[in-house]
């Protein structure tokens, strides 16, 4: 058994288009950061300097990990991670590129 | 062509153009408009401004419109009332009430935004607009799209009270009642606007539409000659407001039309739905949601978009945060209403209450100039009285029972 990793839907060109992942237990920023190793480039997406970056939400079995022990939350085997942008609609529908 | 630049992330700083959209692609965060600042300063001056027509539109370069403006031709520059009594009253010298209880044309500050909104939609070449809202925003958007001549799809929660649906209903717009509360209507909404090319005022239109609350920090300066006040006082609910009319400020301080600007803001909530009072008092920039309980329903989110900005415009400006009980709430209404005629609407309540402790504590000193944001009228929520008022003094029709009466009153 692994810690399940939900990826929101922008995110999951990173992740050849799975919406859930595998992911190793530990501290949520180790996990983010194996899993930056098999999916580059997702840990920028998420984290900056270390931190979950504010307009992204962590939840541990559906408890925010700022109320626990924000990036130091600890995570187990069979546990739900889920990554959710704070601000609805960033599904990557939305129309309009960055310049 | 206008005054802006494109859309920037306030989290990442990656930049957008001009488009409906609200949300960096890259880091998630909030996107805002940014302005080219030089060519607006040499556009306007404040005697160009001052020969314009009474309302928000005086201020046009400074929003994020390409065009002439399209809707709320006739919101914005609400009165500044020299409010005595009222300072009288709370011990202080000099108040004033920004009273957008006479917003035109539905009460409240929200036709500021829409107007801005609205606008934005019709450039963006939209036919139809909507919101999700409880009240102030839906008649707001109902109303001014009606004149403006926009489909109007108005999402609520299906259990709101009925005069608050009376007054969207009048405007024939296509009110949905959906089986849910508040966050609910709120999540299906940004479900709706990926899915249909609308004019979502407060989603996809949101960074456009908020720049329109900026027009009440620009009123504020203009109004008291062309300068800031010491303190401003504003209600939060998702805390957009005390952000743009924290902006303001340092707009007309960074296009000089105020030589200083030291202005004090302070965050005003009800003890029921306080998260960003919450992050101010402990100090801490994680704003913690909660389940809101107040009578301050316009003020009612409990997990707030902007609540970390507004904490820290009130931060960086060294103002404060109060929260207030209910009673402490209608004790407010009264208060305004008993000594300056204003019947303003449960957030009313909140900003005066906040505004008497903040005095009583010494945050607002007793020889400072404050400004009270009164953001919408009293007789939207009636119903927040109900049983907390006093009763009338009911007579008999003749002379005696009247007078009878006014002995007991000891008036003769």
């Amino acid at each position: 058994m692994a810690v399940k990793v939900r990826i929101p839907t922008p995110l999951q060109r990173l992740t050849k288009g799975q919406e859930v992942v595998e992911g190793k237990p530990g501290k949520v920023i180790d996990l983010i950061m194996d899993l930056d190793s098999r999916y580059p480039g997702l840990a920028e997406r998420v984290t900056e300097n270390g931190k979950i970056r504010r307009f992204v939400n962590v939840y541990v079995n559906e408890e925010d990990i700022r109320f626990m022990q924000a990036e130091e939350t600890e995570v187990k085997d069979g546990d739900e991670v889920s990554i959710v942008p704070a601000i609805a609609g960033g599904t990557g529908k939305v129309p309009g590129r960055g310049i | 062509m206008g005054y802006v630049r494109g859309l920037k992330c306030r989290e990442c700083g990656r930049q957008y153009p001009v488009e409906p959209i609200y949300v960096c692609e890259f880091c998630f965060g909030p996107l805002e408009v940014i302005y080219d600042y030089d060519k607006i300063k040499r556009a306007i001056s404040k005697k160009k401004i001052e020969k314009r027509d009474e309302n928000l539109w005086r201020y046009k370069e400074l929003l994020p419109i390409d065009g002439p403006p399209q809707a709320g031709l006739y919101s914005g520059f609400t009165p500044l009332v020299k409010a005595d009594n009222l300072a009288k009253a709370l011990g202080v010298k000099e108040i004033y009430v920004k009273d957008d209880t006479v917003a035109h044309p539905t009460f409240s500050f929200k036709d500021r935004v829409v107007a801005v909104a609205l606008t934005k939609a019709r450039e963006f070449g939209f036919d139809t607009v909507a919101c999700a809202s409880t009240g102030n925003l839906a008649h707001s958007v109902s109303a001014q799209g009606a004149k403006a001549g926009f489909r109007r799809f108005i999402f609520i929660p299906a259990t709101l009270e009925q005069s608050k649906i009376v007054s969207s209903l009048i405007f024939r717009p296509y009110l949905i009642a959906v089986d849910g509360n508040y966050d609910e209507v709120n999540r299906l909404c940004s479900e709706i606007a990926n899915r249909y090319r609308w004019a979502f005022v407060n989603i996809n239109i949101r960074p456009y539409y908020a720049e329109g609350s900026k027009t009440i920090g620009f009123e504020i300066v203009e109004q008291l000659g062309w300068r800031a006040p010491d303190n401003v006082v504003v209600p939060c609910a998702s805390g957009s407001l005390l952000t743009k009319i924290w902006k303001a400020l340092k707009e007309m301080k960074e296009l000089g039309m105020i030589k200083t600007m030291n202005t004090k803001v302070f965050a005003a909530q009800a003890l029921g739905c306080n998260p960003i009072v919450t992050a101010i008092k402990n100090d801490t920039d994680v704003i913690k949601p909660v389940k809101p309980q107040t009578i301050a329903k316009s003020l009612a989110i409990g997990n707030p978009a902007d609540g970390y900005y507004a904490y820290k415009a009130v931060k960086e400006s060294g103002g404060f945060g109060e929260e207030v009980t209910d009673d402490e709430i209608v004790e407010g209404m009264k208060l305004l209403a008993e000594t300056e005629g204003i019947f303003a609407e449960t957030a009313g309540g909140v900003t005066v209450a906040t505004a008497k402790r903040l005095i009583e504590q010494g945050y607002i000193g007793k020889n400072d100039l404050t400004v009270l944001c009164i953001t919408g009228n009293g007789l939207k929520t009636k119903e927040a009285l109900d049983e907390r008022m006093e009763s009338p003094i009911f007579i008999k029709p003749n002379i005696e029972s009247f007078e009878d009466t006014l002995k007991e009153m000891r008036i003769l």
